[in-house]
């Protein structure tokens, strides 16, 4: 023991920056938190950039918003604008309009950091949507990830909560509109949706009230549940350690990748400033939401083709697909003499209801139908998981019909095709897309698998085509190597689970429907190369190699 | 559909079928051989990406320069144009490109081309392992026990029955966040008031129209008498009290029962507000006599009295009953008959409680 105690002989720093660094490493021990994930491995793929994208996204709103939140003035007073923008000169309109059209005109920068800070949050909820769907596709929402998923879910809900209330604050036309459309269908909801919109807005819409509570929603609750989402998110994210995707030397008991110090980090870090160069960019030579064209909000006029921000589009779509009356029938009710208007009510709550329901649950429905209770740290590719890749198209095509309602009018005026018809195509798609896709995306799925297979077994094409003596043209193909083949080989490929009795040997309903379900996930499949079929293959291969000449011997085909 | 299980259209006879899992599979080769980069082997190379990496860092120093010169030099003055703005903003944002693209590039470059890319495999651990558990489950227990809750369940349930109502007054505070809606929804603007009827006004400067103004196939956008001299709530009543004001050959109106009188001479007036979900219904369709919605498509038949021909819709427009007062000017003969907008709730109670 004692020559250990000379040995823990204070440690003294030899420089200035050491001296420093170690008067904080006494204090709060950031030795150990160096030694824990200074050197701790990442994997690498472009797919993993899209939930950076996301993150990089919020950081640059904190910081232009913060900017943007020292001049603007969330007043719904009335004024008349007295600003630099002459069409508008004079004309009364709410404070916080005037507000925001100093900031684009009066304000040094104004205009860029509203640009920025709106680019970037148009690129905040793509990226999230592009990375849940990433995560999706490759499975990663399985054990031990699943209640990751559901914070990645409610993060996508907050960054589209954040979205709308910003986009409402400027107060001019477009947005006012948009307010006046989620005013009518909070009034669709029964019972209580007259006095939600009385209390929301203070009492009759517009009211005065609106944008001064959406104001702190914006700035305060709805970015700090944000922030708190994403510090829980990147907990389980270094809990977890990252996914990687399949391929040699990678299993679900190690992690391949680089270390965080030096590549790692300096990848991530340079990308954030990539991120903040192509939004700047943007911010540049794009406009974006041009509020000055619209004019302050005015119940009464309204432009032509107005749109949501995309986010919001799908439910925007929803509404305008639904039809008010088919014939002579009326989707609104009077039922014991109160109304019920489910030409409102039904598009703008169950399509949106049915997607974050299905995508919350999403996880232990297939954990269900595979009784797959293992931990998975390396990804499928989709199309090693068909059923499941095609459940994702299916889904995604039922939200890009809707969203792509959301432009009915536009898609009717630039293609020169009438709204009526666009509507009753998209209608029809609303139900059919889906299964076309399921399809459509399920037969690709499979015959990726079959190429791999193909590629597996008897080698890449090399585009070399050789003439036999007998006259027979063959192409050349060449053998992959061991590392090459094994990412087309190695994936499980389970088979549908038959039902089982449970321990009293009851086979229960409940089961039969999980079998049934299993069935469905799994009956169509291809099952990975096996070392034997690649024998022979091989064996197959080497009597037209042989035939082909004395310097082919070493090529199948 | 077939047997897919198969791979290739030619049967191969070593097809792993339902049950049949374990089929020899190919064995992990492990991480492939490191392959060396140019830059790792040739050092003119690694010292041609050193100087890229500090070309892109001075590309950012440009890029700052170049926000500050637009900063400074580009005046907001008093007679600023648009395209002032318009390049001050462009060359903003292209300095902060510059600068951060130039910095991003470099980090990236730096990392890719002189950092060691050599992939490292490290070992994952158990997220829980039983021991934990079962020493969190030991010191739970403990817990539990110490507190005594489960010995003394008059404390529990009295604490339950606290923290249940706790929340009651955070709740209740929210109360006042707006007014109950009672009937206000019901009533516009256009009601008489005190034996006058209101007059329709052009929107937005409020002066009367005369009924010999509206020409066959014209259109106004119409206000009530008095919107404009409202100091509180002016945007409330225009919300509901927006008019669209049109005149067709009086033959082709097929007015219902009860709604003979309602127009005149071809003049009719119908909310501008959708009853869909209340964007103002501000398309009208000359020749084929069509109100169209701009936000959902929604289209009304005037000569059908605003039926929903197309779209979300599900209720025609309600009707404003005008007629011509003294003077030649149009005046609403009384408030709608039914509560304009987006329905609600309530909102047949309340058209009972208007014809009533």
């Amino acid at each position: 023991m004692s020559a250990s105690s000379t040995a823990e002989a204070p440690f003294v720093p030899k420089t200035k920056v050491g001296s420093f660094t170690n008067f904080v490493d006494e204090r709060v021990g950031g030795s150990g938190i160096l030694r824990e994930f200074g050197r701790k491995v990442f994997p690498d793929h472009w797919s993993f950039m899209f939930g950076e994208v996301a993150l990089y996204s919020f950081v640059i709103l904190l910081m232009s918003g913060t900017f943007l939140t020292f001049f603007f003035d969330p007043s719904m007073a009335e004024t008349h604008y007295q600003g630099s923008y002459t069409p508008l000169y004079n004309v009364e309109m709410s404070v916080a309009y005037s507000s925001s059209l100093n900031i684009s005109f009066d304000v040094r920068g104004g205009l860029f950091m509203r640009q920025v800070h709106h680019w970037a949050a148009l690129l905040f909820v793509a990226s999230l949507g592009v990375h849940m769907l990433r995560v999706f596709f490759t499975g990663a929402f399985r054990k031990p990830r699943e209640m990751n998923w559901v914070v990645g879910g409610v993060l996508l809900i907050l960054a589209m909560a954040a979205g709308f209330t910003g986009y409402s604050l400027p107060d001019d036309l477009l947005s006012g509109n948009g307010l006046r459309i989620i005013d009518g269908v909070i009034k669709s909801i029964p019972v209580i949706g007259t006095y939600t919109s009385f209390f929301l807005f203070g009492g009759e819409f517009p009211g005065t009230a609106i944008i001064g509570r959406l104001y702190v929603l914006h700035i305060l609750l709805v970015p700090a549940l944000i922030l708190l989402m994403i510090v829980i998110h990147l907990f389980m994210v270094v809990v977890h350690k990252h996914t990687q995707y399949p391929g040699p030397g990678r299993n679900d008991g190690n992690v391949v990748g680089y270390p965080l110090g030096p590549v790692y980090a300096a990848k991530a870090g340079g990308f954030f400033f990539i991120v903040f160069g192509v939004l700047a960019l943007m911010a540049a030579a794009f406009t974006i939401n041009p509020i000055w064209n619209y004019g302050p909000y005015d119940p009464s006029p309204v432009s032509a083709g107005t749109q949501p921000d995309w986010y919001i589009g799908f439910v925007d779509g929803a509404l305008r697909l639904m039809p008010g009356v088919i014939n002579d029938f009326h989707f609104e009710w009077v039922i014991f003499g109160r109304t019920l208007t489910l030409n409102v009510l039904l598009p703008a709550l169950v399509p949106a209801g049915i997607i974050f329901t299905v995508l919350f649950m999403y996880p232990w429905i297939e954990r269900w139908i595979t009784k797959d209770n293992r931990e998975h740290h390396v990804l499928d590719r989709p199309r090693n998981a068909p059923t499941r890749t095609a459940i994702g198209v299916a889904g995604f095509t039922w939200y890009c019909v809707m969203w792509a309602a959301a432009g009915s009018d536009l898609i009717a005026t630039h293609f020169h095709v009438s709204l009526n018809d666009v509507t009753y195509w998209l209608r029809t798609l609303f139900f059919i897309g889906p299964v076309i896709a399921f399809i459509v995306t399920k037969r690709i799925a499979l015959a990726l698998q079959r190429k791999d297979r193909e590629i597996a077994l008897h080698g890449r094409e090399t585009g070399r085509i050789v003439r036999l003596p007998h006259g027979e043209f063959i192409e050349v193909h060449a053998p992959l190597d061991e590392y090459k083949r094994y990412k087309l080989v190695g994936f499980e490929s389970p088979a549908p689970l038959p039902a089982e009795p449970n321990e009293h040997g009851v086979v229960t309903r409940k089961e039969k429907r999980r079998a049934a379900l299993s069935k469905w996930f799994f009956e169509d499949r291809v099952a990975p190369a096996t070392p034997a079929e690649l024998e022979a293959a091989h064996a197959h291969g080497h009597h037209e190699a042989i035939a082909a000449g004395e310097d082919q011997k070493s090529l199948s085909h | 559909m077939g047997n897919h299980s198969d791979g290739s259209p030619n049967h191969s006879g070593t097809v792993a079928t339902a049950g049949q899992n374990e089929v020899e599979k190919f064995q992990d080769p492990g991480l492939p051989p490191h392959r060396l980069r140019l830059a790792d082997t040739d050092p003119v190379a690694a010292k041609r990406a050193e100087r890229q990496v500090a070309i892109l860092f001075g590309t950012s120093v440009i890029g700052t320069l170049v926000f500050l010169v637009a900063y400074f030099a580009i005046d907001l003055g008093e007679d600023s144009t648009i395209a002032t703005i318009r390049t001050q903003n462009l060359l903003l944002g292209l300095g902060t490109a510059f600068a951060m693209l130039g910095i991003g590039t470099g980090i990236v470059h730096w990392a890719k081309a002189l950092m060691p890319d050599h992939e490292v495999s490290e070992e994952r651990h158990a997220i829980r392992t039983e021991e934990d558990r079962q020493a969190a489950v030991r010191i739970v227990d403990d817990i539990v026990e110490e507190t005594g809750i489960k010995r003394r369940p008059l404390i529990r349930n009295t604490l339950l029955g606290a923290v249940a109502l706790a929340p009651l007054p955070a709740l209740a505070i929210f109360g006042d966040l707006g007014p109950r809606p009672d009937d206000a929804l019901a009533h516009t603007m256009w009601a008489p008031e005190g034996g006058k009827l209101k007059r329709l006004t052009r929107d937005p400067d409020g002066t009367p129209i005369k009924a010999s103004d509206v020409t066959i196939g014209s259109a106004f956008h119409v206000i009530p008498e008095g919107l404009n001299e409202l100091h509180e709530g002016k945007l409330n009543e225009k919300a509901k009290a927006v008019v669209l004001l049109m005149r067709l050959d009086p033959n082709s109106l097929n007015p219902s029962e009860g709604r003979e009188n309602w127009s005149y001479n071809g003049i009719v007036a119908y909310s501008k507000i959708c009853t869909h979900v209340g964007c103002p219904v501000a398309l009208y369709e000359q020749q084929t006599h069509h109100l169209l919605c701009p936000c959902h498509q929604s289209t009304f038949d005037l000569t059908q009295e605003c039926k929903v021909i197309f779209g979300p819709a599900s209720r025609p427009l309600p009707q404003l009953p005008i007629a011509v007062d003294a003077e030649g000017y149009l005046v609403a003969t009384s408030d709608f008959r039914e509560p304009v907008g987006p329905s609600y709730w309530e909102r047949d109670e309340h058209e009972r409680l208007i014809n009533s």
